[in-house]
């Protein structure tokens, strides 16, 4: 077992959002989330990458044997935690490349495994960026400032393409992408996606599950997984929307 | 207020020296102006409005000795110019400036900075003078470099003049001991469609303050008055800014950043002066500081005087933290917290540190900046 989230509860600024959420996710796996705006789908990926202003009211979240709540979200990441944002941050100042050669070397470091010096990483860089189609020239530009909506959801596949996670958590990647783009990323996302690693894919659209065959889906509502199938039951939810759901679990 | 009586005889048997020593006629009169100019007025205290925040008692408590003064080109007919009744460090500074003038001839453009370093030894004072002219339709750029060993003195005047079409490039790196004390000011005139780029990096000395005043004298001047100021431990550092539009249809821009950490203090204060005729004026100013510890503290004051209504003027400052998103984002990439401050704590100060087209500077800063927040890029 890769992810095991049980009962959680977990809120902002004193509002409960998560009411009780039971997830599994195993290696090789792909887990779809849809559901309405406001559910804690975002809530869900801030909690699981652990951000700091997100409270756990009670519930556990076993990550590869160890208790994830536990950790800094930065041991997290450099254990193989990865979110892409549903609204990626600017940073100005900081080039693309100087900002993924330090995270990249921080989880080597922390691997034991050889750090890549500038000239090194370029080239490693560059053989990722292919994943994504993504031009070199946004390497030296600083990481997101003034990019594109799609070119920052690209920008984030660029950096999963690099850190290699075990677990990522795509967190509405598909919004923003116009339609080349939104098949470029998802073709990227299914290069990466091997029998080492799991993925959550946020998501409100049928569309990214075209491109990436999920292997289970859920529907976050009001804090909870309400239902479950297969990647059918997304094809159901398009046609029905969620008012179906939540009138059968009611 | 009789500040350091004592230091006013070093002071005066040193300048007897200096007059011996100068040859012409006028400028001898304009140093024996001066230095009657400071024994009367002494040091500014922080009763004086301009010196408010900055107390320069240190620098007359502390026995210098006198090096390096009154040698040099003449540029008398320059000399005459400099304001030196702003108060007793300009009036101390051209009593004992080593003048030094340079000339960057018509229609040329440099492809070489000129660049001029300034050394102040341990418990030593040094009055460096430059004067730059920028000839009609020239084009260069130079750099002045401040350093110093140990507790030292330098009291530093610049003045530029860019003349009709000329374009210069202006780096002044401040990167003194953190025991040193340094006053500088420059002086800019700036003429007929002339254009003036600036980026003031203030890194070291214990007690630092850099007064620039710039004034436009003809219609379609340019210029950029820009700096950084990065501190720690104990540092003090004041920059006063005064960028006087008395023409019309001059661009002002100001963006200066102060990154402030341990103890250290700033002190920001920008007036821009839009004269009554002044019209089509487009002056910007901005003022950001970031704050790495609650001991620190910065008081900024920008002032915009508008005597005009056909003008297009912003001024704003801010002084704030490191934003927490921007920090989870780097955190959520694994990298440690310390390493996520740091890295934007550059990627502040970098907006003005990368304004530099020399290559090597920029890499010297670049390390300069990463040395102060213990970190390596390289690693
Ligand atoms: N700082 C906050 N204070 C109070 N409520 C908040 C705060 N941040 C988020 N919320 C609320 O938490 C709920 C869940 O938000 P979340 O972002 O997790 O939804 P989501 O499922 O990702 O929605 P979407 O599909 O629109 O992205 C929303 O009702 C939101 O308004
Ligand atoms: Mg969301």
């Amino acid at each position: 077992m890769l992810l095991e989230i049980k009962d959680l509860h977990a809120g902002i600024e004193g509002k409960e959002i998560l009411k009780g959420l039971n997830l599994k996710v195993n290696k090789g796996e792909v887990h779809a989330i849809m559901g309405p705006n406001g559910s804690g789908k975002s809530t869900l990926s801030k909690v699981l990458a652990g951000h700091p202003s997100y409270e756990v009211i009670s519930g556990e979240v076993v990550y590869e044997g160890k208790n994830l709540l536990e950790l800094e979200p930065d041991e997290r990441a450099r254990d193989g935690v990865f979110l892409a944002f549903q609204y990626p941050v600017e940073v100005p100042g900081v080039s693309n490349s100087q900002f993924l050669r330090l995270a990249y070397n921080e989880k080597m470091k922390h691997l034991g495994e050889e750090e890549l010096d500038p000239l090194e990483f370029n080239d490693y860089l560059k053989e990722k960026a292919k994943i994504v189609e993504m031009s070199p020239e946004f390497f030296k530009r600083s990481v997101n400032e003034g990019f594109s909506g799609g070119e920052k959801k690209r920008n984030e596949i660029l950096q999963m393409a690099v850190l290699e996670p075990k677990l990522a958590i795509l967190d509405e990647t598909d919004s923003g992408l116009d339609i080349d783009a939104l098949r470029i990323v998802a073709e990227g996302v299914n290069k990466l996606r091997s029998a080492e690693n799991g993925i959550i894919l946020v998501t409100h659209y049928q569309r990214l599950l075209n491109y990436i065959e999920p292997d289970y889906v859920h529907v976050l509502a009001g804090g909870k997984i309400v239902k479950e199938g297969g990647k059918e039951l997304a094809l159901e939810l398009e046609e029905k929307g969620y008012d179906w759901v939540r009138a059968a679990t009611k | 207020m009789t500040q350091g009586l004592e230091k006013e005889t070093i002071y005066s048997s040193s300048f007897q020296e200096v007059l011996a020593r100068t040859a012409d006629e006028d400028a001898r009169r304009l140093r024996a102006a001066a230095f009657k100019y400071f024994t009367e007025n002494g040091f500014p205290t922080p009763r004086d409005e301009e010196w408010k925040y900055t107390n320069s008692a240190a620098i007359s408590d502390f026995g210098f000795r006198i090096s390096d003064f009154g040698a040099g080109d003449d540029g008398s007919e320059f000399l005459s110019g400099f304001d030196y009744r702003r108060n007793g460090f300009t009036a101390l500074h051209l009593a004992f400036a080593g003048v030094r003038v340079v000339r960057i001839p018509k229609d040329t453009s440099l492809a070489e900075p000129l660049e001029f370093t300034f050394k102040a030894d341990e418990d030593g004072a040094i009055f460096p003078h430059l004067i730059v002219v920028a000839e009609r339709g020239s084009k260069a750029t130079i750099v002045e470099t401040y350093e110093s060993a140990g507790t030292s003195f330098t009291n530093a005047g610049v003045q530029i003049f860019v003349e009709d079409d000329a374009s210069l490039t202006h780096y002044r790196v401040q990167k003194e001991s953190a025991e040193s004390y340094h006053v500088g000011t420059t002086e800019v005139t700036l003429k007929r469609g002339s254009f003036y780029n600036a980026t003031n990096i203030n890194l070291g000395g214990k007690l630092a303050r850099h007064d620039v005043h710039l004034k436009f004298t003809a219609e379609g001047g340019e210029a950029y008055v820009d700096g950084l100021y990065m501190l720690s431990g104990d540092q003090h550092s004041d920059t006063h800014s005064e960028i006087d539009h008395r023409v019309p249809n001059c661009t002002s821009h100001q963006n200066y950043k102060g990154v402030l950490n341990d103890r250290s203090r700033g002190v920001f204060n920008g007036k821009v002066f839009v004269r009554e005729n002044a019209h089509g004026t487009d002056a910007q100013q901005s003022n950001k500081n970031l704050l790495l510890s609650n001991d620190a503290r910065v008081d900024t004051k920008p002032q915009l005087e508008i005597f005009n209504d056909d003008v297009k003027c912003a001024h704003g400052a801010t002084v704030g933290q490191l934003e927490d998103e921007e920090l989870f984002y780097l955190l959520s990439r694994g990298l440690n917290g310390a390493l996520a401050r740091n890295l934007l704590t550059y990627g502040f100060a970098e907006e003005i540190v990368n304004k530099i087209e020399i290559e090597s500077i920029k890499k010297e800063l670049d390390e300069a900046v990463l040395n102060r927040l213990h970190t390596s890029l390289e690693a």
